[in-house]
């Protein structure tokens, strides 16, 4: 098998043992890269010279004797709205195109303690606004399994990036099911934490309350590894919890034997794609078969989460995108000549549609006479939506829900109707009003394209989540196919 | 619930967003659709619910109130689209 094949904890392996270094590793990740790169166009920029010196460092120290990180000398891929000191961070925006963080997120400084080599910034709808990364500015990520269809959104480019072979894991930020929806499309095993399990501190904001930055990996084990290294307090973020971190391997490799898995229905409905479902239901015989015990539950305000959250998401936006100026950083009309029509023209021109669009439904949710109608109703709506999983987690170990409503779709078939957009984060969206923790992973192909499945845990459960869908890892071998790119 | 155009222009003078006049009128489509699809929670009766603003108590970060290090001036200009002796430039106010 190639090293862009493999997974972190394989490749771990192997330079333990010494059979391989670092820097063969990333040099065998970059030809890899030019070759696939153009087809998969999941990078907005690349970080060549800086991976090759981190490598030849890891190598280094690992010959020094050093007791490294499994994550040590492993490429990683980065979403282009975490920040990385020193190294552009767009947000796939005019806007941010070309803005240099001073400083490194906390992710970035956790992963560089681990020994973690970026390979690249990766391309993703602008400010994480989107289900399919066809809002990039830059350009389209396609989806490896098959170039005419799209790799999911927000996190198109760290999906498609890994799938791709382009490096080993990555990171990506989850809104509304940024990363567990093109999880889903590209076939991996994509993981939002509960909110406030990793620190936002270094996210480019979109929807503060919502957002959660977290791994996208070729399975399970690599998933772990990835929390237990980005997982922790942090005193720089206000909504970081002080939760002790457990070690997420110690959840691997258990059975789940009389584990109690939920199936709410709702989550099984209209507009949801009639093979997807039945191989959801094929997951569901295969935890029976492995000795869980399933039962369908109600969650009845599901139906009202999408609607509540397009109102709270774009009014969060609306408040977190006022930065955006011209004055400190990123682009400023300079032609100008008062400051009012510097902030309106520079902000028409940097910003795309969608994200116009986002900032002027937030406005007008919160603004005088409107504010009861829409932003309040949302936020009880959303009580009542915590409320229907606390209730369900009184019972259940994990809830099973499809993550997606079908497989990728091809470009432009939703662009032209924002609706039917919004509505492929249906099975995902309620997981961010809770703030509950939910993984994707692969269940199945139809017509060559992957299929997810999510596992919704209780707040700060990521490990009971991580026993279940290691336990139905290694009862499938969805996980270990891999989309063929080099054939012209 | 529905937007007219003429608050179309109101919200975009309150988000400091400049719309063309083509602009003006596929957000007034586009921002009806979707408050139309909002109308959904109209459905509920919710008077008696509280509101959830945030999933986990938050508290404001503070450090003790000690001097530390902190950027140079010329990293906090160092993006900024114009500046001059390390300060923000922007046009003539008034």
């Amino acid at each position: 098998m190639k090293f862009h094949e493999m997974s972190a904890h394989e490749l771990s392996e192997l330079m333990v043992k010494k059979e391989v270094s670092s820097l063969e590793i990333v040099s065998e990740h970059y030809e890899h890269i030019r070759t696939v790169e153009p087809k998969v166009q999941s990078m907005v920029s690349q970080t060549e010279e800086l991976a090759i010196n981190r490598a030849k460092e890891i190598d280094a120290r690992r010959i020094m004797g050093e007791e490294l990180s499994p994550l040590a000398g492993i490429p990683m891929g980065i979403k282009d709205n975490i920040s990385t000191k020193g190294y552009t961070t767009t947000c796939s925006s005019k806007m941010l195109e070309n803005y240099v963080p001073a400083y490194d997120a906390h992710v970035m400084e956790k992963l560089n303690a681990a020994g973690g080599v970026m390979v690249g910034k990766l391309n993703m709808d602008e400010f994480a606004m989107g289900s399919s990364t066809e809002n990039s500015r830059f350009f389209p990520t396609k989806n490896p399994w098959n170039l005419d269809c799209v790799p999911g959104g927000s996190s198109g480019g760290p999906a498609a990036c890994v799938a791709a072979g382009e490096a080993v894991f990555s990171l990506g930020s989850d809104t509304g099911g940024s990363i567990r929806q093109p999880a889903s499309l590209c076939g991996l095993v994509g993981l939002k934490p509960t909110y406030g399990r990793v620190s936002r501190y270094g996210l480019i904001a979109f929807a503060s309350s919502l957002d959660q930055i977290g791994p996208f990996t070729k399975d399970v084990e690599d998933c772990a590894l990835v929390m237990e290294s980005i997982a922790g307090y942090d005193k720089r973020d206000s909504t970081s919890a002080n939760v002790e971190v457990p070690r997420y391997r110690d959840f691997l490799n258990q059975d789940v034997k009389g584990m109690k898995i939920g199936v709410p229905k709702e989550y099984y409905g209209e507009g949801l794609d009639e093979g997807t479902v039945a191989l959801v239901q094929e997951a569901i015989e295969t935890f029976k078969k492995l000795g869980a015990e399933v039962e369908e539950i109600s969650m009845p305000y599901t139906k009202y989460a999408l609607p509540a959250y397009y109102i709270i998401a774009p009014a969060e936006c609306s408040s977190n995108l006022a930065r955006f100026d011209g004055v400190r950083y990123g682009y400023r009309d300079m032609e100008a000549e008062d400051v009012y029509s510097m902030y309106t023209r520079t902000r028409a021109e940097g910003f795309g549609h969608e994200v116009k669009k986002r900032i002027m439904l937030g406005t007008y949710a919160l603004s005088s006479g409107y504010y009861d109608a829409y932003y309040k109703k949302a936020q009880q709506v959303r009580t009542l939506i915590k409320q229907d999983f606390d209730k369900a987690f009184e019972k259940f170990d994990v809830l099973l829900t499809p993550t997606a409503t079908g497989p990728a779709f091809k470009f432009g078939e939703k662009t032209k109707d924002p609706l039917s957009m919004y509505q492929s984060d249906i099975c995902t969206v309620t997981i961010n009003m809770a703030g509950v923790p939910a993984l994707s992973m692969p269940c199945g192909f139809i017509d060559g394209l992957p299929i997810g499945m999510q596992l919704i845990g209780a707040p700060f459960a990521e490990g009971t989540i991580l026993k279940a869908a290691h336990a139905y890892e290694r009862a499938t071998d969805f996980h270990t196919k891999r989309p063929n790119l080099e054939v012209e | 619930m529905s937007i007219s155009k003429k608050e179309v222009e109101h919200v975009a003078k309150l988000a400091r967003l400049e719309l063309t006049e083509e602009e003006k009128t596929l957000y007034t489509e586009e921002l009806n659709a979707v408050l139309g699809f909002m109308d959904t929670l109209n459905q509920l009766d919710i008077s008696h619910v509280p509101p959830t603003s945030h999933v986990l108590d938050i508290k404001n970060v503070f450090r003790e109130d000690v001097v530390e290090p902190s950027m140079e001036p010329e990293e906090v200009v160092a993006n900024a689209p114009a500046a001059k002796d390390n300060q923000f430039r922007v046009p003539k106010i008034m």
